[in-house]
């Protein structure tokens, strides 16, 4: 009877975010906020305890004067906390965390204990009572200085198997026009807003945590493997998340040493890190130094594209930051070559941040295309075209849907592109350059195996759950949306649930896959629902449908009926009112179809920025953002916009604000705070206008949305990038691009 | 946090009996509280001064009384202020935030500690301010906003070696327009010309001032107005608002036609105190109000200027803002 349909349109929208009044009225509670259910007055506070030195061991902790400073209930350090199998990294998060285990130290701001007391100024005051003793071992600080000793990743994943240098040289060699330069990234920290944070409480062997995470399941398991728990003995909470960026998608040292510490005092603890804290502990995007070569025929036609990247890794742990990528995705050539290597410092783990790989990788890339497109005189969006890949040339598979072609020219319709003048230094106003800038923007498309759990209550409201989280990015509405649309309700008749490990399970929200994802599952779901519901009344004597055949009945607007003839059937609460007054149940799941690896999913976007800057101070303002992105169906405006625009945002920052500055004896981040570690303020931020081109992929799922999340960073910075270069003649390539290196380019 | 006693008066006097060994006073708390969470200081007591009054502007072309206690917004918003001072005004509105400006005092202004970063951590074992005697992390670490002018540089190791600089901007406008800093303490009222408030590091980098630890900043004054019509405050940072100055300069410039009858001119973010250069003046008083007459002012204002592995471009970036400020300055003031 019922089918999904494919829906290529939008579903009904909510006249405001699901969750708006609650977030304006602060009604909302962030997982360090919750004071219950435990008795009031149980709560302690804890305060993580950091090295202050970079490599070596801690020879001995004095801890005599905290333990017996006023509110201390415990003190935890590596030589009196409890052994735990920790071993291996863990999966699914895969980190190398430091729980107290051993007396290493591989960082500065590694976590080396826990003060737990009745306050928290109690806690932070004690824990400035104990001294650390250290045996320092030589630090490998100097990134820069130890580029030659990049090694390939261990593990190199996403690097193709064979690559002739011979061949990329000889094209180098022949070719009519190169380019061949050194484009540097800095290392990046998440900064949410909301702190990272844990309440972890025990009853008995259970363990139950409020943290803030970006994957309640992950949370879970790896809880329940590093603590040796049953994993349904673990239930994990978070409702709301006030960002997270990819830092609060793995499960870090502090989640556990918060679920250690309330073992040991047997009382509910509340461990959150201070903004300084979550310089190193809780990761940060590496810093990447690329070098990249381009060759093109006189015609633009590109016929190598070579990019090799060296990378900040931890001597703990591997990630890689694949800024490769857009290389290999974004244009055809006729040779593609990339590598990747890694030079291990003492820093902490790095991690996944605000498009991995995508963000750095188009940053970079696409100034290197500027700088190609000045040397052939052309426009650099026709080189782009000229260079349009048709299929995913780093396969050679087809795309599920790609319509860049019309991004461009929207975009660049839009923004007044034709008025742009190639020379730079050309637009003066007063004691502003002008510049004009462009980039492309790209970011796969991401879904993985989702489930969601709805049901009709007896009030005529649906409760629509599944175990993902929210980061502010619109999951409760996008979930009311998709479930309304299915049944034909108004979305604010739904009672969403998300945020807790005990729903059916979906994936870390992260790689903007949630939208893609829970989407699918909230559908699945809603069609099982109408089967239920139309069943329950088929079988019912007293419904207007009985004895109807299924096929001929359907479930919508809170009603159930004959297709035939709407008005013989009745409202679905008076057949839940007959039967039991029960909810009526149902569960949906949503996997990626076959097709995934026979073809690509991939966004796509064209993003414009105008810049003035100051002939003397050598400020940047970003005066305007013009861009369009095909992403497939756009689920909703308001938060699928803003998504966008708040991607952007961080394009901006990443052009001109983000940096961790790292001393290179100490290893510590000097600018640990939002003071310091700058993103943009509104003032830095001018119109950004944004349009999606809303053609659905339905080759990608039924939604036809491919996801929104991280798009918005990529192709944005180099737009800046390229403006800036357009107003002062001076190209800098190693971000942020601030006034000192502009003036000194 | 340190646990510290805190108490509240109400009127100067009070302030002053109250304050014992090691107390401080507590004005919008937006420096000293942070550094007291960061554990670089540790009073054994707040004495909390926002109830003494002296909270309020009198302010014309023939001078100007600022109250301790009066909030940066409400001093950058005061009409007579605005009218007849109007650097001091966009020196205040080019700091901080709006909620913060909301909250600092005249007095803490000027009394605010440096952004050094190996002073706001005390994980960093070396700094002559916060440790006196420990060494200074800054020289030879990541010394991108420190300072080019003034400096005590005898090497890392040395007691007397600091490169940090003051942070403020209100304070660069008040050396500009010559003002003044009235003070009580228990021996007494005294006037400190703002010029001498502040220190170079010298041999003593712990102390940012002259003002004793038992003295109260009673208020700010200002002499007669003279660069109402003409003057500039030009603050070079790393993003358009909320960030402290890479470099800033305020210009005042008295005219008489097309020349300058005399001039203030001072600099932010490159010493350990607003940087105000007799000689960078002299160049200006009596000189046509060209681009060649700025330019030499510049040269004058940076001479001797030294700079370190990441703060070099200073050097050239306060040169450009100096000759610009002049330049704006002798067009006009900004608008408000
Ligand atoms: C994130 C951030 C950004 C900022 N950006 C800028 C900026 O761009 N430009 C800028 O100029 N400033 C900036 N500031 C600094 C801000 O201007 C100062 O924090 C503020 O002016 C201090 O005033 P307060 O009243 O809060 O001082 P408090 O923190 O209360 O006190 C500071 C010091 O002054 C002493 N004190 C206070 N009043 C008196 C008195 N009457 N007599 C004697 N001693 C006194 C206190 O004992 C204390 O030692 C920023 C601050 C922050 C936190």
């Amino acid at each position: 009877m019922m089918q999904a349909d494919p829906k290529p349109t939008q579903p009904p929208q909510t006249p405001y975010r699901y969750d708006g009044v609650l977030k304006v009225t602060g009604k909302a509670k962030y997982a360090a906020e919750f004071s219950e259910p435990f008795p009031k007055g149980d709560l302690l506070y804890a305060y993580m305890l950091q090295a202050t030195v970079p490599a070596g061991t801690i020879a001995a902790m004095d801890t005599k004067a905290a333990t017996r400073a006023s509110g201390v209930v415990a003190v935890l350090t590596p030589f009196n906390a409890p052994k735990l199998p920790v071993g291996k990294p863990q999966p699914p998060g895969k980190r190398s965390l430091t729980v107290l285990q051993d007396n290493n130290v591989s960082y500065n701001g590694q976590p080396i204990g826990v003060v737990i007391a009745k306050s928290l100024p109690e806690a932070i005051h004690a824990a400035r009572m104990i001294k650390v003793t250290y045996n320092e071992t030589p630090a490998k600080l100097d990134f820069m200085g130890r580029l030659g000793e990049g090694h390939a990743p261990k593990n190199p994943g996403k690097d193709p198997a064979s690559q002739s240098r011979a061949d990329a040289d000889a094209a180098f060699a022949s070719a009519a026009v190169t380019v061949d330069n050194t484009y540097v990234t800095p290392i990046q920290n998440h900064n949410p807003m909301e702190p990272h944070g844990t309440i972890a409480w025990w009853n008995g062997e259970k363990l139950n945590v409020y943290d803030a995470t970006q994957y309640i399941t992950g949370d879970k398991m790896t809880l329940a493997r590093i603590l040796n728990v049953a994993l349904d003995n673990v239930h994990v909470q978070d409702p709301y998340v006030g960002g997270g960026f990819g830092s609060k998608g793995s499960t870090w040292s502090h989640v556990i040493l918060a679920a250690m510490a309330a073992k040991i005092v047997q009382k509910p603890v509340k461990l959150v890190l201070e903004r300084e804290q979550m310089f190193g502990p809780v990761g940060y995007r590496p810093t990447t130094v690329n070098h990249i070569k381009l060759a093109a025929g006189s015609d633009g036609k590109l016929t190598l594209v070579q990019q090799d990247v060296t990378m900040s890794a931890s001597v703990l742990e591997e990630f890689v930051e694949h800024s490769e990528l857009p290389a290999r995705k974004l244009y055809a050539s006729k040779q593609i070559i990339t590598t990747t290597k890694l030079v291990d410092c003492n820093y902490g783990v790095a991690t996944f941040m605000r498009a991995p790989g995508e963000a750095p990788g188009t940053a970079v890339f696409e100034i290197a295309m500027d700088e190609l497109a000045e040397r052939l005189k052309m426009d650099p969006v026709q080189l782009r075209l000229l260079n349009y890949a048709e299929r995913d040339p780093s396969e050679d598979k087809p795309w599920t849907s790609k319509h860049l072609r019309e991004c461009y020219a929207q975009a660049a319709g839009r923004f007044g592109w034709s008025k742009r003048n190639a020379t730079p230094g050309q637009m003066v106003e007063g004691n502003k350059l002008i510049g004009y800038g462009f980039g492309t923007a790209t970011y796969p498309a991401n879904r993985s195996a989702a489930m969601a759990k709805v049901s009709y209550l007896p009030s005529g409201r649906v409760f629509v759950g599944s175990g993902t989280q929210d980061l502010g990015t619109g999951m409760y509405t996008v979930m009311a949306q998709t479930a309304a649309a299915n049944l034909g309700l108004d979305p604010m008749q739904m009672d969403v649930k998300l945020g807790d490990s005990t729903l059916p399970k979906a994936p870390v929200s992260g790689g903007s896959q949630s939208t893609a994802s829970v989407g699918p599952a909230v559908d699945t779901a809603c069609i099982q629902l109408r089967l239920k519901v139309a069943g329950v009344a088929l079988s019912d004597k007293q419904s207007p449908v009985y004895g109807a055949k299924d096929t001929d009945v359907d479930v919508m607007h809170g009603r159930v009926f004959l297709k035939s003839n709407q008005t013989k059937g009745e409202s679905v609460t008076s057949l839940i009112a007959r039967n039991g007054n029960v909810p009526i149940e149902a569960e949906g799941s949503a996997e990626p179809g076959e097709d995934k690896s026979s073809m690509t999913s991939q966004s796509f976007g064209a993003v414009f920025a105008e810049v003035a800057v100051d002939k003397d101070t050598h400020m940047v303002e970003v005066r305007r953002v013009v861009a369009t992105y095909d992403i497939g169906t756009l689920v909703n405006d308001k938060t699928g916009i803003n998504q966008l625009e708040g991607g952007i945002t961080w394009g901006v920052s990443f052009a001109l604000h983000e940096e961790a500055h790292i001393d290179l004896r100490y290893g510590r981040t000097v600018n640990e705070s939002l003071a310091e570690y700058h993103v943009p303020v509104n003032a830095d931020i001018g119109t950004i206008d944004v349009t999606v081109l809303n053609i659905p992929d339905t080759k990608f799922n039924p939604l036809g949305a491919r996801g929104i999340g991280e798009i918005g960073i990529t192709g944005a910075a180099a737009a800046v990038a390229n403006a800036i270069y357009n107003a002062t003649g001076k190209r800098v390539r190693h971000y942020p691009i601030t006034p000192d290196k502009i003036m000194m380019a | 946090m340190n646990p510290f006693a805190y108490s509240r008066v109400d009127a100067p006097d009070a302030a002053i009996h109250a304050l014992l060994q090691n107390a401080k006073f507590l004005g919008g708390g937006t420096n000293l509280v942070d550094l007291m969470k960061y554990g670089v200081e540790r009073p054994s007591t707040l004495v909390d001064i926002n109830h003494i009054g002296l909270d309020k502007v009198q302010a014309d072309a023939n001078g100007a009384t600022i109250g301790a206690l009066v909030r940066n917004s409400d001093l950058a918003n005061d009409p007579g202020i605005v009218a007849n001072y109007p650097l001091l005004s966009h020196a205040l509105l080019s700091g901080a935030s709006a909620q913060l400006r909301n909250r600092a005092t005249t007095g803490g202004n000027l009394m605010q500690r440096t952004r050094c970063y190996y002073f706001m951590d005390t994980a960093f074992p070396a700094c002559n301010k916060r440790k006196p005697g420990s060494g200074c992390a800054a020289l030879k670490g990541f010394n991108r906003i420190h300072a080019i002018l003034g400096q005590s540089d005898e090497g890392s190791t040395s007691p007397h070696t600091c490169i940090a600089t003051n942070p403020s901007d209100m304070n660069v406008a008040l050396y500009a327009l010559d003002a003044k800093v009235e003070v009580h303490g228990p021996k007494g009222k005294r006037t400190i010309p703002v010029r001498d408030f502040h220190r170079l590091p010298g041999d003593h980098p712990e102390q940012d001032t002259l003002l004793r630890p038992d003295e109260l900043i009673l208020s700010v004054t200002l002499p007669a107005a003279k660069f109402a019509k003409n003057s500039w405050y030009l603050k070079a940072r790393d993003r358009q608002s909320y960030a402290f100055a890479l470099v800033s300069v305020a210009a005042g410039l008295e005219m008489d036609g097309d020349r300058i009858k005399t001039a203030g001119l001072a600099l932010g973010g490159v010493a350990h105190k607003p940087w105000r250069s007799a000689e960078a003046e002299h160049a200006l008083e009596g000189k046509p109000a060209t681009e060649e007459t700025f330019e030499k002012a510049a040269d004058a204002a940076l001479a001797g200027a030294k700079g370190y592995e990441h703060n070099a471009f200073k050097v050239e970036l306060a040169k450009q803002c100096v000759v610009r400020a002049l330049m704006q300055a002798s067009k006009g003031v900004q608008a408000s």
